[in-house]
């Protein structure tokens, strides 16, 4: 059986050829570790965030008492625009922190495992997960222009999600499940919209933690990443 | 009994070509530089298997160019994907042969 036999050589052939097709067309090197430290920072900009509209509102019934002056009415007005702006920058922030600490961990599977990290596979994940956020991004932008705040936590979950069923096809199948949770998440937070944090929490933060972990002990467990 | 092998078509008898007809059937187009990439070979090396696979008749050259730098991509044809087709049917059938056996 040690001798080179037709048999052997045809198997070994066709493992190639299926190693070069999900070579060419998926991106393989995404990893788990990289949804764990999006979703941790996700959980801390919610934390934050939530102690800044706590803080905001707690004001509020504070100065419930004295509803008729005009002068505290803009006030209120300016510090609403403040928590606004406040709330667009730790956004900023955390989509950054999000970014970049996922792309090192992906870098660094790729580098372990002598794949390259920008190649062929990675351009048309990025290029068909960007079609619909920007997509997204345009209309929560647009929600913002309109002092809309009330779906921006519902757009971005379905947006999202819809990025993620989009990209799947070009890399780990996997994300497609993580892309429907956070699909459903959004629509169903549509109906109770005073609990968008929460539900942004869930999705963005929660979701990509257990996603990550379940990535993680299904790929890279055994290769020491 | 038949030779097992017959079926298979000699072109194919390359690691190299094999690579470059798999990735060929799913990417409708690729460039040179990515097959580069995707196979790890050097610049001749690739460009001799892609003149024989072109002689063949399995595979279709553009040449173009992105600003002033050529852009050559490839894509597989008809022919080229119907022989590819028929010999990972005959790889199939001897490994079916010999589980029979």
């Amino acid at each position: 059986m040690d001798h080179p036999s037709p048999t052997n050589e045809s198997l070994e052939t066709l493992q190639d050829i299926r190693r070069m097709m999900e070579r060419s067309s998926r991106f393989i090197s995404l990893s788990g570790l990289s949804g764990v430290s999006a979703g941790i920072c996700a959980l801390i900009g919610a934390y934050i965030a939530h102690g800044w509209i706590i803080g905001y509102y707690g004001g509020i019934t504070v100065r419930g008492g004295d509803p008729g002056s005009v002068g505290r009415h803009g006030y209120m007005h300016d510090e609403a625009e403040g928590l606004k702006w406040k709330l667009i920058g730790l956004a900023i922030a955390v989509l950054a922190a999000a970014l970049l600490s996922s792309t090192f961990f992906t870098w660094r599977r790729a580098r372990k495992s002598n794949l390259p990290i920008w190649d062929v596979t990675s351009k048309k994940l990025f290029i068909n997960m960007l079609i619909p956020l920007i997509a997204g991004g345009f209309f929560v932008l647009g929600m913002l222009y309109h002092a809309d705040w009330d779906y921006v936590a519902p757009t971005c979950l379905v947006f999202y999600g819809l990025a993620l069923v989009n990209a799947s096809k070009y890399t780990l199948t996997d994300i497609r499940y993580l892309g429907f949770l956070e699909i459903i998440l959004g629509c169903v937070s549509m109906y109770y919209l005073h609990w968008g944090l929460y539900f942004w929490t869930i999705g963005f933060g929660v979701l990509h933690i257990i996603y990550g972990l379940i990535m993680w002990w299904k790929y890279e467990r055994g290769a020491g990443v | 009994m038949k030779n097992p092998i017959g079926n298979l078509n000699k072109v194919f008898d390359s690691r190299i070509r094999v690579g470059v007809m798999s990735i060929l059937m799913i990417n409708q187009e690729i460039s040179f530089n990515d097959l580069k990439q995707l196979l790890e070979l050097t610049d001749g090396n690739l460009a001799s298997h892609l003149i024989n696979l072109e002689e063949n008749g399995f595979i279709k050259v553009h040449k173009g160019f992105i600003g002033r730098k050529t852009n050559t991509t490839y894509s597989i044809t008809k022919a080229g994907e119907k022989a590819f087709k028929d010999h990972l049917e005959a790889l199939e059938g001897i490994i079916k042969g010999m589980n029979k056996g």
